[in-house]
């Protein structure tokens, strides 16, 4: 599968249109100029950052008007696609496409060609990713004791070994032991452990302070803490109401104080209001931009940079004009009101970096070995677009983006991360297993749900555990219109209609029948 | 009488939910209510009025018409009202809106054509397979709407289609015209069974037209009771109240029309019929008034009923009301095993537990009713309130009968005998927070009127005893016993789930006593050791060491190595360990201030037993000894308690404020560090006036001034709480109660002998108040420390009045932060037990929900109970170490 492939956007209209007049042909508004191997799959991405649908095309050839095809825009159509049938496929981050030039594909805008790289498996800990002892030791045990044991005992096992350099029969009565303990420690079969996590955390919940902290080592910046960021990682907020990030580099240019701090120039969003000063004359109908030079310095703007910035603002076709220090900017023709919403769309025009960080604060790293970039406000994708960036340490605290660029185990991370970091930081001790049950009952269908009604707790399958939660008379009023049926299968009903829960005790199914007699 | 079911259980298995056709709601109804009245003069229920008889009975004497049941046999059957003209149903308004926009005015077609309509059928069906829940599939439905919804000409009769609006809540117009329900309901008709998949309808159990109704259900009286005050006044309920206004209009709307009144008086009569039948439903619908009591109260119709906390669902469903249950206030009981209640004797002759009269026990059981319901005596010993006959009957027992009742019991009755010693109850602390807010206890019936328990138990239920109640409730049936004693029982929850150490230990003064038992192991003379142990059992008390003198004697960790559990090995540090002292090369057995423990075999050998040993949440300790088995872990902390409540009492154990007494010239020192300080923030503030000051990067000039002076000024409480704790030594109660994490900080001690320090509202220094100044005390834009809320006095000196007011600034702001921070986790917690309240771990130690969708595949990546981990490790290898090695092991890993 690691042909050349053609992946365009488009909108969930035109692919349900396709999909139900398929065979079709497609015209769509960007020439293909390479050689395709026919039959070619194509992908179809919604969003930009991952492939949604894949179309198996059968041929590709220049537009011409013919009936009962389909198009993608109404203008500027180019090259029309048969289209043999349309495929729904579980959505593949556009990451795991590799461009010709053997860089990895971020985001489609339009279209694009890409390799379908292989697929990447990189989450947990595979079989194959221990050492040759661990090996031996995992498959040992498994003979011997028909248990499997989790990798990461297996390792302490092997470190145990090398530390105190054992012998082979100290090592048996070390693994037997290891054996006997780890089956006591195993969870009991129907523990309520949803209830038990929810618990977990929201219990200390009460002991967290509710205001936001100086960040660890970056003074200059607030970040959210205890309570209140604890609520926006289970809320799973699209904008984290302090998003930040931490921005690592790579090798070569780390230690160096000033090639970083070029990079945080790089990344840092600068408008021009940041830099100079706007004067609206309604008199000669003109506007006046009156650049600070401590600022620009500050910030490493030039001047011509300013100006240069005013030609792509396309709205309009300024006159602009150098005064001195000054720069006057004057509309073709005078109205009032364009001036004034011109003035508004120059103040914020970027000059340079990068939208939605609007700080970046250049610091040592925790352990002191390098430079890092924090920044206040969140980018990832394009973050990880600049050469210098170490994408792999790169991190930021906004959850919903990393779903996005990074996909939905990344996600599931984040969240676990997030949340322990939260809790330690208040001195608090949660069982991380816990969070990973949030964590994973959060992203467990694809996507960052939240709990809450808008997300877990509104899905449930139980009409009457629905309407237990919140708007009641809603979920009962559709239920009617639906034939809905509850199967009382959950806790909530259960309790609702008086029997044991199905958890625990109340989830053992057998009977047992005496002898007969 | 209720009948109980021995054996046999019947469990619903499915509810299914479907709307009321109105045939279905005349042949359910059992009566035609055509008067609005209630009551006659005698106060009998008016025959077709709103209590009529067919509908159920609410007072005693009268019986059923329809099932003949009397008061509390009857369930109650429903009415019905005939509507003249049609009104639309609340409820349903954006669902009539949704097919009068998706389907045709003319022929009542979906606006799709067939092909369409094939696919989408044919999607909602692939949808179905792949396992799509129906709130799922209702989105592809609203999908399916708007594209019908588009079409300006049906696809099937090619009609042309009007707009279709809505004004709120329930008018629909047509281009500006009014729809009548009527024609609504028309329209509705028309829509054929076979394309209502497609508007999201179930045809096997709703009709659109049923959401326009033409006749009302009356719900049974039962459901809306006639209350009669002590007055002899009666007052009906709010839902009879809207029933009333509903037939009264009803009545006016249909005799208008009969006549042939205008037209006019008819539309005003219908919308008015429209208004009652909405409130009905919904009081609070928006964009209409909500209908009012006389006395101006909104009434409580219907969707107020079920809604909200004080809904039916939330109080009455989600959780109910129990008996068997008793609360008082608490007290603690140090005598007591952690797995017992205290129960006060007037609560156990209250609560009773039921027990099945057998062969084996009826002359045990013939003794216990002879008591009667007061047994008199000295010693408690339970009697019996009722007993239960094989038919269901109920015999209350009384002094008179008991005699009587007892000769006449039999095999199969039951007696409910008062509460006894070693009953199994559950004891419960509100609010309820995690499993370990209720667990079984043993009763234990005591003299007076608290519950009481020891005092470790107090962390699990958060505790104190300032006045705190707590429930108890006795469980009436034997499985319900077996499992309370098996997974409920306070030895069971030792161990945390949260993080998987003990969160019950000891706590203050059993720190406090630990610590001076086994702190350089002092001697105890064999009278004093004797006295000691008098308070706990022991078995082999080791042979007396004798001084130079020949007096025998004890050493304080002997006293302790007799409560630990034999073969028990273990080394860690001690709270009081300090690096410093060895300059972090830990000396082991060495240690100068005996803070390295060393366990041997259940001895204690070397080390200090404070809260790193013992204390709940942390001890270490502890945590091994839970690890060994919930009955050996109770005994070691019922000694524990016990030991520790001998110890600090035969000892002596004081604290006054002369412990924070500090030589004057350690005060005079302190008072120049702050003065230092002071000066130190003025010249910065003088340096900010003139605007010499550096701006931190990113921050104003302001704001680095504030942030400078802060960490001036806590350096200041710092260096006198350091001054402060130099002449502090272990000699000092309030000391020794800091340093063994027994209770209060070094910090709360320096705030005590030294200085209290900044105090700060928002993370900042106080600036709010008066203009430009916190208080008149001072000039306007006066930055100083002590302007700012800095409080230089300690509590030991007193506050000045500005500090005073500062001080209790800053303590405002505590106390409204706690405020708000129960409500806010309280509801963060309640959406997350909802969320995952359906999880559980499988056989294979899946974690699946209840629709069997796979959450993880192992169990926390493990299969770890956290409960059973060592602090979140799946396996402890030091442990597993010390387990196969023993000592040689421990000498080992020093290396």
């Amino acid at each position: 599968m690691s042909e050349l492939s053609i992946i365009w956007k488009d909108k969930i209209e035109n692919v349900d249109r396709l999909r139900m007049n398929a065979p079709v042909y497609y015209a769509v508004d960007f020439e293909i100029k390479r050689e395709l191997k026919m039959p070619v799959y194509g992908y179809i991405t919604l969003k930009g950052s991952e492939a949604n649908y894949r179309v198996k095309i059968t041929e590709i050839r220049n537009y011409e008007s013919i009936p009962g095809i389909l198009k993608r825009t109404t203008k500027k159509l180019k090259t029309l696609l048969k289209i043999e049938e349309v495929q729904d496929i579980a959505a593949i981050p556009l990451s795991e496409f590799k461009k010709e030039d053997g860089s990895y594909l971020k985001r489609v805008t339009k279209f694009s060609y890409g390799i379908r790289g292989e697929e990447k498996e990189i989450v947990l800990k595979k079989f194959r990713d221990l050492s040759q002892e661990e090996k031996k030791i995992y498959e040992d045990v498994k003979k011997k004791y028909d248990v499997s044991l989790p990798f990461s005992i297996v390792e302490k096992i092997v470190k145990i070994q090398k530390d105190f350099s054992l012998e082979k029969k100290e090592l048996e009565r070390v693994i037997e032991k290891v054996v006997e303990k780890y089956k006591k420690r195993l969870v009991d079969p129907y523990e309520a452990v949803g209830i038990v996590a929810a618990q977990s955390i929201g219990e200390p919940g009460t002991q967290m302070t509710l205001r936001t902290f100086h960040y660890a080592g970056v003074a200059e910046m607030n970040v959210t803490l205890g309570l209140p960021r604890l609520i926006e990682i289970v809320d799973a907020r699209s904008q984290p109401s302090t998003p930040t990030m931490e921005i690592y580099l790579k090798e070569d240019i780390r230690e160096d104080e000033e090639k970083v701090k070029n990079v945080a120039k790089k990344i840092e969003n600068t408008t021009i209001i940041d830099v100079a000063d706007v004067i609206t004359s309604v008199a000669d109908m003109s506007l006046t931009i009156v650049p600070d030079p401590k600022k620009m310095e500050g910030r490493g703007v030039k001047i011509e940079d300013i100006v240069e910035s005013l030609s792509k603002l396309k709205t309009y076709k300024l006159k602009v004009e150098m005064e001195e220090e000054r720069i006057k900017v004057r509309l073709p023709e005078p109205s009032y009101k364009k001036l004034y919403l011109l003035a508004e769309s120059i103040k914020t025009l970027t000059l340079r970096g990068i939208k939605g960080i609007s700080r970046a604060i250049v610091r040592k790293s925790r352990d002191g070995s390098e430079w890092v970039i924090y920044t206040q406000g969140s980018n990832l994708a394009e973050v990880l677009d600049i050469d210098e960036v170490d994408g792999k340490r790169t991190r930021t605290n906004n959850i919903i983006e990393i779903a996005e660029v990074l996909g939905i185990e990344a996600a599931r991370n984040a969240i676990i991360e997030e949340a322990v970091n939260t809790l330690e930081q208040q001195g608090l001790n949660v069982d991380i297993r816990h969070i990973m049950l949030v964590a994973d009952t959060m992203t467990y269908n694809g996507v960052v749900e939240a709990i809450g009604r808008h997300g877990i707790a509104g899905e449930k399958e139980s009409v009457l555990a629905r309407a237990a939660f919140e708007i009641t008379s809603k979920h009962l009023l559709t239920a009617g219109v639906l034939g809905e049926e509850d199967h009382l299968r959950g806790v909530a009903e259960n309790i609702i209609v008086g029997q044991p829960v199905t958890l625990g005790t109340g989830a053992v199914t057998l009977i047992y029948k005496g002898n007969k007699r | 009488m209720m009948k109980r079911a021995f054996g046999l259980t019947k469990r619903i298995n499915s509810i299914k939910f479907s709307l009321l056709s109105p045939e279905e709601i005349r042949k359910m109804s059992a009566v035609k209510i055509i008067t609005a009245d209630t009551y006659d003069d005698d106060g009998f229920p008016i025959e077709k009025g709103l209590m009529d008889l067919h509908m159920g009975v609410i007072e005693p004497g009268l019986r059923c018409k329809t099932c003949g049941g009397k008061v509390d046999e009857c369930p109650g059957h429903f009415g019905h009202i005939e509507l003249a003209m049609p009104v639309i149903h609340v409820g349903f308004v954006k669902n009539i809106k949704n097919y009068l926009d998706a389907t045709c005015r003319e022929c009542g077609r979906i606006k799709l054509k067939d092909d369409e309509i094939e696919i989408y059928k044919q999607k909602l069906e692939e949808a179905r397979k792949m396992g799509a829940s129906p709130i799922q599939l209702l989105l592809i439905n609203k999908k399916i709407i708007d594209e019908a919804s588009s079409r300006p000409i049906c696809p099937h009769c090619g009609a042309e289609q009007k707009k279709i609006t809505l004004d709120k809540p329930t008018t629909f117009r047509e281009e500006g015209r009014k729809l009548t329900p009527k024609e609504i309901r028309e329209r509705l008709e028309k829509i054929p069974d076979h394309d209502l998949p497609l508007l999201g309808i179930n045809p096997e159990t709703a009709r659109p037209e049923w959401m326009v109704l033409t006749v009302l259900p009356v719900p049974p009286v039962n459901v809306r009771p006639t209350i009669t005050l002590e007055t002899g006044e009666r007052s009906e309920d709010d839902l009879t109240h809207k029933l009333v206004d509903i037939i009264r209009i009803n009545q006016r709307l249909r005799e208008n029309r009969d006549s042939g009144a205008p037209q006019l008086i008819i539309v005003d009569l219908w919308e008015l019929l429209q208004y009652h039948v909405t409130t009905y439903f919904d009081n609070q619908t928006s964009g209409i008034p909500p209908a009012r009591h006389r006395s101006g109260r909104p009434l409580k119709t219907l969707v107020q009923r079920l809604k909200g906390k004080e809904g039916r669902f939330r109080s009455n469903l989600s959780g109910k009301r129990v008996n068997f249950s008793s609360r008082t206030v608490i007290s603690p009981e140090p005598f007591l095993s952690i797995n017992e209640v205290g129960v006060p004797e007037a609560a156990a002759r209250e609560l009773t537990v039921p027990i099945a009269v057998t062969e084996h026990n009826i002359e045990k059981m013939r003794e216990i009713i002879r008591r009667g319901p007061n047994p008199k005596g000295d010693k408690y010993l339970p009697g019996a309130n009722y007993v239960i006959r094989a038919d269901g009957r109920r015999i209350k027992i009384t002094e008179r009968n008991a005699e009587e009742v007892a000769k006449k019991i039999e095999v199969g009755w039951i007696v409910e005998r008062h509460l006894t010693n070693g009953d199994i109850v559950l004891f419960n602390r509100q609010p309820s927070l995690h499993r370990m807010s209720m667990m079984g206890h043993l009763v234990r019936v005591l003299p007076d009127r608290t519950f009481r328990f020891n005092l470790a138990v107090c962390p699990p239920y958060n505790a104190d005893f300032d006045g705190d109640e707590m429930n108890l409730h006795v469980l009436q049936s034997e499985e319900a016993r077996a499992e309370a004693k098996i997974l409920m029982l306070v030895q069971e929850h030792i161990l945390s789930p949260r993080f998987g150490g003990p969160i019950i230990g000891g706590l203050h003064d059993h720190i406090t006593a630990m610590f001076l038992l086994t702190y350089q192991n002092p001697k105890f003379t064999k009278e004093e050791a004797l006295h000691i142990l008098s308070y706990i059992d022991y078995e082999n008390l080791p042979e007396p060491h004798r001084d130079e003198e020949g007096r025998e004697f004890y050493y304080g960790k002997d006293l302790f190595s007799l409560i630990l559990p034999k073969n028990l090995n273990m080394e860690f540090k001690s709270k009081i360990c300090d690096p410093t002292v060895c300059n972090h090369k830990c000396l082991y057995e060495k240690c100068p201030i005996d803070a390295y423990v060393i366990i041997r075999d259940g001895k204690l050998l070397a080390g200090t037993i404070d809260e790193n040993a013992i204390g709940s949440m942390k001890g270490k300790l502890l945590d091994r000894i839970a690890k060994m088995g919930s009955d050996t872990a109770r005994k070691f902390i019922d000694d524990l308690t016990r030991l520790a409540i001998g110890v600090i009492s035969y000892r002596g154990f004081t604290s006054g404020i002369d412990d924070e007494d500090i030589p004057e010239e350690a005060l005079i020192q302190i008072h120049e560090v702050i003065k230092e300080s002071v000066k130190k923030t003025d010249e910065l503030i003088e340096l900010y006036k003139e605007g010499l000051l550096q701006p931190a990067p990113g921050r104003s000039i302001e704001e680095t001034l504030e942030m400078e002076i802060m960490r001036v000024l806590a350096h200041a409480r710092d260096e006198a709480g350091k001054i402060a704790s130099r002449h502090l030594g272990l000699e000092n109660s309030s000391v020794i109660m800091a340093r063994s994490g027994a209770r209060a900080s070094m910090l709360n001690l320096s705030q005590m002998a030294g200085s209290i320090g900044q105090q700060s509202v928002r993370g900042q220094r106080l600036h709010r108040g008066y203009q430009d100044r916190t208080l008149p005390h001072f000039k306007r834009g006066d930055l100083g420390a002590k302007a700012r809320g800095f409080v230089e006095s300690s509590y030991k000196k007193g506050l000045t009045p500005t500090e005073y007011f500062f001080h209790s600034m800053g303590g405002r702001e505590g106390l409204v932060d706690t405020a708000v921070r129960t409500s806010r986790s309280g509801y963060m917690q309640r959406r997350l037990i909802n969320a995952l309240e359906d999880l559980k771990v499988d056989e294979s130690r899946k974690v699946v929900d209840t629709a069997g969708s796979v959450i993880q595949f192992l169990y926390g990546e493990d299969g770890v109970d956290p409960t059973r981990s060592s602090g979140g490790e799946n396996i402890d290898m030091e442990e597993v170490l010390t387990d196969v090695f023993g000592e040689k092991y421990l000498l080992r890993r020093r290396r």
